[in-house]
């Protein structure tokens, strides 16, 4: 499959081989901090999954990046072009922020038909795109407000890709998605990136994006606290352990000076390598019933250890 | 699910690098005017009481008063009022619907969006104007076939004044949506803050002078009559000042700058 880079406009920054840059950006409503120092890039051809617990400011970067939310300090872009200065952004960045946040009076088709006519696209191109997310013509003439969530989700990302760009911008769009819906975008995000587009997508859900991410940018109060390859981030997140005894290996690995976090299927992840609990765990004759590499698990414990508090905090707010 | 980039995807220089045309924004927002459940129910209200207007004057008139320029003043009471609201929701709906979001998305510059509103809610005022000139002109036929006065006189100001009171209060309705940018509140301070000042004037005598010139009720209740003064233009422009350029001034600053979300 061809890989097309779109060619670089006059005036653009170094950054040209990233699709979207995000530098130092920092948002403060009155003390709060709502995201502090974020910076990221996205690659073509990746999928980026941005996690956070709710609240962390994913969707305020998301909407900095967009031009909607003006940043206290910092920069993005798209393409080396900052969001507001593309003058017919649709045709370059697909964005999909809340798939809530259309007219509850317009039918979905003619949502999609004012998108083409601002864009220029052919409107003739609005019933392909409403097939192409699986609403069909009947669907199409409905109005908005009795649309399920799932299915303005599938609305809201016909009028992402409807002016065929190269990136796209998703906050949240599994939400509602029954799990054939999700397992349906992952194959389509998937697809868009392997034909050499560029995917930013967020989710409160691990699981949700290991699927189809390439690289993981984790935010958690505002800040990331972990950014990487996929894979590298998985191969980091540790050991998992689980013995017959559990508080005899809970003893172990504290006179080791090793600190486990406890996962709900009764075992322990270990930030450190297997060899090194093996040996504490036979120096003292500790029966081990798993031992291996924590994986996804790992991350999951990470992600809940670098984000904790914050979603109480949100809670309680 | 293949199907997704099959054309080439386009660089940053072309198409998403030209500002969409303000005339392709104007077509749009006036297309927004009538596409919600709202706005095409508002606009068949405006077509149906500008209809009664007439039918109202063929039933119960006294036939000397079934003229053409009795149909036309009247014919454009109803959209007199209710114009404004159709401005102040294209305004409002943005943000009570959060389409606003997915608007500026498309076109990051809000003031060329802000000028497709205005210029829209200019053009639907001309649109309803030249509606009614030829309702009353079909009217007026339908008269004098029943023994109505018939005339077919009118002074060329009154045609063009009855447009500048078209204009003047969809602007002020776009003024109030920007500012307020609340549906409801909006509408409610449309009507009752003009009517609250009149009620002001006329009973404290020390603001007689003020309301005469502030009250845009009052001042243009003068293009109702032919020929308006150039005085009577002047107390049109100081309470336009206050009542449609100051909510659109401080409206527009209010979009540009409030966060999308």
């Amino acid at each position: 499959m061809a890989y097309l880079r779109p060619k670089r406009p006059a005036g653009r920054s170094r950054h040209a081989e990233y699709m979207i840059t995000v530098e130092h950006l920092t948002k403060r409503y009155g003390t709060h901090p709502a995201v502090d120092d974020v910076s990221f890039s996205c690659e073509p051809g990746t999928v980026t999954g941005f996690l956070g617990p709710n609240g962390a400011g994913k969707s305020t970067t998301m909407r900095m990046i967009c031009g909607l939310t003006p940043p206290t300090a910092g920069s993005s872009s798209v393409s080396g072009v900052p969001y507001r200065k593309l003058g017919n952004p649709g045709r370059h960045v697909g964005v999909l922020l809340d798939a809530s946040a259309q007219h509850a009076g317009r039918t979905g088709r003619e949502a999609l038909t004012l998108a083409a006519l601002t864009m220029g696209v052919d409107t003739r191109e609005v019933p392909r795109a409403l097939e192409r997310v699986g609403l069909n013509a009947t669907a199409g003439k409905r109005r908005i407000k009795a649309y399920s969530l799932g299915m303005r989700q599938r609305l809201g990302l016909a009028l992402a890709m409807l002016g065929d760009p190269a990136v796209l911008i998703l906050d949240e769009p599994a939400n509602g998605l029954d799990p054939e819906g999700i397992y349906w975008m992952r194959g389509l995000l998937r697809d868009f990136a392997d034909r050499g587009g560029t995917v930013l997508l967020s989710s409160h859900l691990l699981r949700e994006v290991e699927a189809v991410a390439d690289k993981l940018v984790v935010i958690g109060a505002g800040k990331v606290v972990a950014e990487g390859d996929k894979a590298d981030l998985l191969a980091q997140s540790g050991t998992f352990v689980r013995a017959a005894d559990q508080e005899a290996l809970a003893m172990v690995l504290e006179r080791a000076g090793l600190k486990g976090t406890k996962t709900t299927d009764g075992g322990v992840v270990v930030p450190v390598g297997s060899e090194t609990i093996g040996r504490a765990a036979a120096d003292a004759g500790l029966v081990l019933l798993e031992l291996r590499p924590a994986g996804s698990g790992g991350l999951e414990q990470m992600f809940l250890t670098l984000t904790a508090g914050d979603s109480v905090k949100e809670a309680v707010r | 699910m293949t199907a997704v980039l099959e054309t080439t995807t386009p660089p940053v220089t072309r198409e998403s690098g030209r500002p969409v045309p303000l005339a392709r924004l104007t077509m749009i927002e006036l297309r927004k005017l009538g596409d919600t459940r709202a706005g095409l129910w508002l606009l068949i209200i405006i077509g149906l009481a500008t209809l009664g207007t007439s039918a109202i004057m063929l039933g119960w008139a006294p036939d000397d008063e079934l003229t053409f320029d009795g149909f036309f003043a009247f014919g454009l009471v109803p959209s007199a009022v209710l114009l404004p609201v159709l401005g102040i929701l294209s305004m409002t709906a943005e943000w009570s619907q959060r389409t606003a979001l997915t608007t500026f998305t498309l076109v990051p510059a809000r003031e060329r969006v802000i000028a497709a509103k205005l210029l829209a809610g200019v053009l639907i005022a001309i649109a309803s104007t030249a509606a009614t000139f030829v309702l009353a002109a079909a009217a007026n036929l339908l008269g004098s076939a029943t023994g109505g006065d018939g005339g077919w006189d009118i002074a060329g100001s009154l045609i063009w004044q009855g447009l500048a009171v078209q204009v003047i209060f969809v602007l002020m309705g776009l003024g109030f949506g920007a500012l307020l940018l609340n549906s409801p509140l909006a509408i409610v301070l449309f009507f009752a803050l003009p009517t609250v000042w009149s009620i002001l004037g006329e009973t404290i005598k020390a603001l007689g002078t003020a309301s005469q010139w502030l009250d845009i009720n009052i001042t243009t209740t003068a293009l109702s009559e032919a020929n308006a003064t150039g005085g009577e233009w002047a107390r049109i422009g100081v309470s336009a000042a206050v009542w449609v350029l100051l909510p659109l001034v401080l409206g527009v600053w209010r979009v540009l700058r409030r966060e999308v979300s």
